[in-house]
């Protein structure tokens, strides 16, 4: 007889694990299926472990400043395999912390890799072994992977994805990244911080092509300057690998072509979702483009099944797919008032260096409605407490309707940016408009202020610029 | 285990209503039957009874509180020897903290909800309409207050039950109140597309120069059906003179032969309106088409002829029915119009006393009104504007005569009644009331 639950959850990334968790407070019997770790890409190998990289090419890129704080110091060097081992632990400890949530809420980690099999039921199989599970509701949070091109092939040794880049053996002296999205940038971030040249292929018009244009130029700017090597228009078309190294044909739009040779090759082109293999489409459940097709509470149209996080669809991220993960679990319960998604509320942050963080509509986006804007900006050279941390390089630049003064986008490139992004998230979830920011009072002297200040500036009265 | 004593729906149509008056206090043993409170409604006053036997335990909702949402919790009933807070009130256990929290966000509003004050200045940007403290986002009231939307009349589908953007952006003019009984930013016409809203009358004249009376919930449903069906019902008139003279004759002769009493009052004293209403319900039997109700799909033609008759009250007005008159003598229809008008004027009638109905009489005869047009009443087709009585002179065979003539105007719902349909009834009542005989035919 097989073990039955009122939930099983296939996957135990952000999504899984989050959805499990509210599955078991809200007193349904829950289950989690994990193949690998518990915490998925995100913990193991995506938002955390890069963050802990980061870390210490912030640090790294600090010393390098010194004099500028009164300091004095030689002969100072980075060990890139402590870099890679410190990423690691904080990977770890997370991955533990999750599997402590998963005993402390009395949710069952099956491991294994799950197939759906009939009418609520999965069979999960574990080195060779194989188990037969029931459940009313089964939640897939399969996630996603990097996505590959013909002739775009990851080799695991010199053509890397963000798993092999995020734990080099060596040091790269060179690299060339494919694809300017935040995982493409954070690694070209990386890597140019600690001394590798650095150069960034983008096959669409700009870096960071999901950000403001206005952003996205900034990053440009701020990345060469960087000494990073921006090609926009640019598709790369060959890669021949040599012993060591890997020689790249790039061609722009106007079909040049040219060839540059580096140590490695770092694929970040996007991914796609996990849908193969797991017997979805056995079950009815549709699949388009790599995705599991859901509706905007998680429901994918087949009773009993439930789809929430990379698997849907864009935008590809933990704090999306968690929430999600909590809609369902709610559906699942019969919680009542249940607000399905906005995506519109949804905020986007690239750890890269400078920082970028962005929420809602840009400039561009906002102008296509056809609504009546205004834009609101304040440069970081103009907030005081940017200038004492040595951090004066940064543009926050607000967009409202100019009717209803709803903010329809916010969008912010600086020092902290992703940790000051939440506040205009709230302002965007409870409907403030510019009045209700306007009124606010910001902590003096924060790097907050500057957000204050680009909505002042959306009607031309900002205080300090 | 305690229960939360809900706002009760006196009538179908009924949304909120005002808790006009507590007939039991906290500490008070109810049973089955045990009258709680009144509770007064667009038209009425009516005694809200217990339903289950216990004690109750605490008065959520404070009596003189207006635009209590119906279902909303008004009061916890608790089991004999029971304490308040010894069982939470709840229907489901997913919802225990969702009702725990509406429990004292209904205790909080209503706590903080002003004393029935009206907005003291013009500017002020809420409408608080019933007193008591709507949930809705900034965004969400810039929004209502652009369009012209009573954010009263929206229901709120955002975390509790607030009033966000995608609500006040779906909301309907025609399925919100125009703001014109609520909102002194806009007084009226709002939210119709290419209808600039009426200003509020306070920005034009001198603070001071004028008596402010807040509207009660009759003042807001008067604005609100009659703003809807002049709006919304493609109304036109059809005007005719009846000669009353053997109508008069034939009521004297009836009146007189009135059976009287010990005080020697007599049993009845018929008016000219009960002959109208009799006639109208005789004409409405011949011409079933005038006797209907629109709705998006079909027309209701409807079988007997329930026709209202307009009371005026002292600052109001409402339209009680007289049910299948058709089929009622002239003394009974009279009788039951006194009964009705005095306990309409009580506020005192039972919503089935007045919501439906196939047709209207509106009679301002007694005024000295020779001729006006009425607002049809909904969802009824055609309402019959009478005016008074008089000696007209008139030319019969070529010679001028004198006559006691009236004139009524009906206002028709064009979308059931086409001008011919309604030309055709009109002749059928003048006819009936010309010849009141022929009503016995």
């Amino acid at each position: 007889m097989a073990d039955t639950y009122d939930v099983i959850v296939i996957g135990g990334g952000p999504g899984g694990y989050v959805c499990a968790i509210r599955c078991a407070q809200l007193g349904l019997k829950t289950a989690v299926v994990e193949r690998d770790r518990m915490g998925g890409i995100c913990l193991n190998w995506g938002c955390i472990p890069t963050k802990a990289l980061l870390r210490s090419s912030e640090i790294w890129h600090l010393m390098h400043r010194l004099g500028e704080f009164g300091f004095s110091a030689d002969n100072f060097k980075f060990d890139i395999e402590k870099i890679v081992a410190r990423s690691r632990a904080v990977s770890k400890q997370l991955s533990d912390g999750v599997s402590f949530l998963m005993k402390k809420h009395k949710i069952t980690v099956i491991p294994g890799e799950a197939k759906l099999t009939g009418k609520g039921k999965l069979t999960v199989t574990k080195d060779g072994k194989t188990a037969d599970y029931a459940a009313k509701n089964i939640v897939l949070a399969t996630g996603a992977r990097a996505r590959t091109l013909p002739g775009l092939e990851p080799d695991g040794k010199l053509i890397w994805t963000y798993r092999e880049a995020m734990i080099p053996p060596s040091f790269p002296k060179s690299l060339l990244v494919v694809g300017s999205g935040a995982i493409g940038i954070e690694f070209a971030s990386f890597y140019r911080t600690l001394g590798a040249e650095v150069t960034v292929v983008e096959i669409l018009d700009r870096v960071l092509p999901v950000e403001d244009e206005e952003i996205s130029a900034f990053a440009a700017k701020a990345f060469t300057k960087q000494g990073m090597k921006i090609k926009v228009g640019t598709q790369v078309t060959e890669l021949n690998r040599g012993a060591d190294t890997v020689t790249c044909t790039l061609k722009d739009k106007a079909g040049k072509t040219e060839q540059v040779t580096v140590d490695r090759v770092i694929l970040a082109m996007g991914i796609v979702g996990n849908v193969e293999n797991f017997g979805f489409e056995a079950m009815g459940i549709k699949v388009e483009k790599t995705h599991v097709v859901a509706g905007k509470y998680g429901e994918t149209g087949v009773d009993g099944y439930w789809a929430i996080g990379d698997l849907v669809g864009p935008p590809w991220l933990a704090h999306k797919a968690m929430h999600e993960g909590v809609i369902v679990a709610e559906k699942i319960a019969g919680v009542k008032g249940v607000h399905p998604l906005n995506t519109s509320n949804v905020p986007g942050c690239t750890y890269c260096w400078p920082q970028v963080a962005s929420v809602g509509l840009t400039e561009a986006a906002a102008k296509a409605t056809g609504k009546k804007i205004k834009v609101g900006k304040f440069p970081f050279i103009g907030n005081g407490k940017a200038i004492a941390l040595g951090e004066a390089e940064g543009l926050v630049k607000t967009v409202f309707d100019a009717d209803t003064g709803e903010l329809l986008g916010a969008h912010m490139i600086g020092a902290e940016v992703t940790e000051l992004i939440q506040g205009y998230v709230i302002a965007k979830s409870g409907e403030l408009t510019d009045q209700e920011l306007g009124h606010t009072i910001f902590p003096h002297p924060t790097l907050s202020e500057m957000m204050h200040e680009a909505v002042l500036a959306a009607d031309g009265a900002a205080l300090h610029i | 285990m305690s229960t939360e004593i809900l706002m009760p729906a006196l009538s179908p149509t009924m949304e909120e209503g005002k808790l006009a008056k507590w007939l039991v206090k906290e500490g008070d043993v109810v049973k089955s039957g045990t009258i709680l409170a009144e509770i007064e409604t667009d038209k009425a006053t009516m005694e809200f009874e217990a339903v289950d036997e216990g004690k109750i335990g605490k008065i959520l909702v404070p009596e003189g509180s207006e635009g209590v949402k119906v279902n909303a919790p008004i009061a916890v009933l608790l089991d004999e020897g029971e304490k308040l807070g010894d069982a939470p009130a709840a229907p489901s256990n997913t919802d225990i903290a969702g009702a725990m929290k509406d429990i004292k966000a209904a205790v909080k509003a209503e706590a903080e909800s002003p004393k029935a004050t009206p907005a003291a200045t013009p500017a002020a940007a809420t409408p608080k309409t019933d007193g008591a403290r709507i949930f809705a986002s900034p965004l969400a009231r810039r929004i209502a207050g652009q369009k012209g939307l009573d954010l009263s009349a929206i229901a709120g589908t955002g975390p509790r039950g607030r009033v966000v953007k995608s609500d006040v952006e779906n909301a309907k003019p025609g399925a919100a109140k125009p703001a014109a009984a609520a909102a002194p930013a806009a007084a009226g016409g709002a939210g119709i597309p290419g209808v600039a809203p009426l200003p509020d009358a306070r920005l034009l004249y001198p603070v001071g120069s004028y008596v402010e009376t807040p509207h009660d919930s009759m003042r807001k449903a008067i604005a609100r059906r009659l703003t809807s069906a002049k709006a919304l019902i493609p109304h036109y008139y059809l005007t005719v003179d009846c000669n009353l003279t053997a109508l008069m004759a034939v009521r004297e002769t009836l009146n007189a032969a009135a059976p009287k009493g010990k005080d020697k009052v007599p049993a009845y004293k018929l008016s000219v309106n009960d002959f109208i209403i009799k006639a109208s319900a005789m004409a409405l039997m011949k011409h079933p088409d005038v006797n209907a109700s629109w709705t998006d799909t079909a027309i209701l033609r409807h079988k007997d002829a329930d026709v209202g008759v307009a009371v005026a009250l002292d600052f109001g007005l409402i339209t009680p029915i007289i049910f299948k008159a058709q089929d009622k003598g002239l003394v009974q229809i009279s009788s039951e119009v006194k009964s009705l008008a005095g306990r309409a004027k009580e506020k005192k009638l039972k919503p089935n006393e007045y919501e439906g109905g196939g047709f209207s009489v509106s009679n301002l005869g007694m005024f000295g009104i020779k001729n006006f047009t009425a607002v049809i009443n909904p969802p009824q087709s055609c309402i019959l504007a009478v005016g008074a009585g008089e000696e007209r002179a008139i030319i019969k065979d070529g010679k001028v005569e004198v006559a006691t003539l009236m004139t009524v105007t009906m206002s028709c719902d064009h979308r059931v009644v086409d001008g011919a349909t309604g030309a055709k009834f009109l002749q059928t009542f003048k006819q009936f009331i010309e010849e009141p005989a022929s009503m016995l035919l």
